[in-house]
């Protein structure tokens, strides 16, 4: 069990909850006090749109340890509107085929349970195909 | 009785929906459990993808409710959800939620439960808390991920959705709530203990003694007190635990079919519990015109109704169109089989 990692997540993974540089204005993502492009301290809170596009993907069958449930799934690399490139599972796909430049947007979802059916539930950020 | 009237007029400034987009046809349940003799109680119900429970659709809900009501989530001060099915037994739902949107850290956070009428239940609380000005604002969310056991009569309807509320000053709302009324009694219908997945219903019960006696009562009560009659209200929500339920108890209160007839989603996408009255209002909403007048009377079972009233104010043009509509969410459809619901549903033992 992480329950003390997760805890200290929680914000930008339920959330999409980043920084942006009081610098150059750069956005950030996941937040780390420091602006990847200029080099500056960066800690203003930013709540990123949730909004963006699939930029490269692919699909696992084979899950990692606690993932098995949802396999198969997609997991993408989704370049956000405001900059910043996260990976991130799809979710809610249906029937539709993934394509590179697919509008997607940010959903909260379960990403696994921590441990059994006896421990925390993780939630955190997913992405599906925009739903207007 | 009076009714629940509370001193500062309140009303509804933002709503949001949610219905995952997953459906399984009640003709397959039939099949599966060779039941086709007699008819189904709805055509499909919605059903949530395997990432889903309670709170991650409170939160689509809720989220979806922010960005009609246009306000900042500090500004909440109460994030109630009421539902029967709380991903933990002992773990708040709506501290999650509260956590997920963006809301203060300075806020009543409680999950409510009385079967089918908890998000209803939350709604009023949060008129008493916004109308005696302890609040400016306050969230109240009905949803449910509802459960049924494979083979049961529930299995066919007990489906996942519902809708969540932002309530402020009646002068902000896009609705504002009249009154309301509750009546409630000891009557055992259904049930689910507390180490149980699926609940118990007492078949005989359901009915009469149960979802028509407590909405009868709070209906014929809110008319009354209220000094209304049927044809005064342009829609009416009625819980709706299978398609015909809501149709008689309107057919027996003096309701017509049109009145019924935006607000009744059970047949296509089954019952909600906690979210089906609400989730019926919701779609109501989308397309009301300033002035109209609804009534809603949500059921839960142990027993009880809720019946409030609202009169839609010309925010509504605006404001509907500012998030998904209920529509939107039930044209979002990828039928399942029974076998992918038995996944998705946790049906499969595998250890």
């Amino acid at each position: 069990m992480e329950t003390p990692r997760h805890w200290r997540l929680k914000k930008q993974r339920y959330a999409l909850v980043g920084e942006e540089c009081p610098h150059c204005k750069a956005k950030i993502f996941p937040p780390r006090d420091v602006c990847p492009e200029c080099g500056l301290e960066a800690k203003t809170v930013y709540h990123f749109s949730g909004k963006g596009e699939v930029y490269s993907y692919t699909s696992l069958t084979d899950a990692p340890a606690g993932f098995q449930a949802s396999a198969p799934y997609a997991i993408a690399l989704v370049k956000l509107e405001e900059g910043p490139i996260v990976t991130a599972q799809l979710t809610d796909i249906g029937n539709e085929p993934v394509k590179i430049g697919m509008p997607v947007e940010m959903v909260t979802r379960k990403l696994r349970d921590d441990g059994d059916e006896r421990g925390m539930i993780i939630y955190g950020y997913k992405f599906r195909p925009v739903l207007s | 009785m009076a009714l629940l009237i509370p001193e500062n007029p309140v009303g509804i400034i933002g709503y949001g929906a949610y219905i995952p987009r997953y459906r399984i046809p009640a003709a397959e349940i039939a099949r599966v459990w060779h039941d086709e003799g007699g008819g189904v109680p709805v055509k499909e119900k919605a059903v949530p993808g395997p990432d889903e429970d309670t709170i991650t659709m409170s939160i689509e809900a809720a989220r979806n409710a922010l960005q009609r009501a246009e306000i900042d989530p500090l500004l909440l001060r109460a994030v109630w959800i009421g539902s029967e099915s709380h991903p933990y037994a002992v773990k708040p739902s709506g501290t999650v939620v509260a956590e997920a949107i963006g809301a203060d850290t300075a806020i009543s956070a409680a999950d409510f439960e009385f079967a089918c009428k908890a998000g209803t239940e939350a709604l009023i609380a949060g008129m008493g808390m916004v109308g005696s000005k302890m609040a400016q604002y306050v969230l109240a969310i009905g949803m449910d991920t509802a459960q049924g056991k494979p083979g049961d009569v529930l299995e066919y309807t007990a489906a996942a959705g519902g809708a969540a509320f932002i309530l402020g000053t009646a002068d902000e709302s896009l609705a504002v709530i009249e009154a309301a009324f509750s009546f409630v009694s000891d009557t055992p219908d259904f049930w689910r203990r507390q180490s149980e997945k699926y609940p118990e219903h007492s078949q005989r019960f359901t009915g009469e003694p149960a979802y028509f006696h407590h909405i009868s009562n709070s209906v014929n009560a809110f008319l009354e007190e209220s000094g209304t009659k049927p044809e005064d209200y342009q829609h009416v929500v009625f819980h709706q635990p299978n398609s015909k339920f809501p149709q008689k108890i309107a057919k027996d209160l003096g309701f017509s079919k049109e009145q019924i007839s935006t607000g009744l989603l059970a047949p296509i996408i089954g019952n909600t519990y906690s979210g089906a009255a609400l989730l019926g209002l919701s779609a109501v909403l989308d397309i009301a015109k300033p002035g109209d007048r609804i009534l809603v009377a949500s059921f839960g079972s142990g027993a009880g109704s809720d019946a409030f009233s609202l009169r839609v104010t010309e925010r509504i043009t605006a404001r509907a169109k500012m998030a998904p509509t209920t529509q939107q969410y039930i044209q979002r459809r990828t039928e399942i089989d029974y076998a992918i619901y038995a996944r998705y549903r946790d049906k499969y033992v595998l250890k």
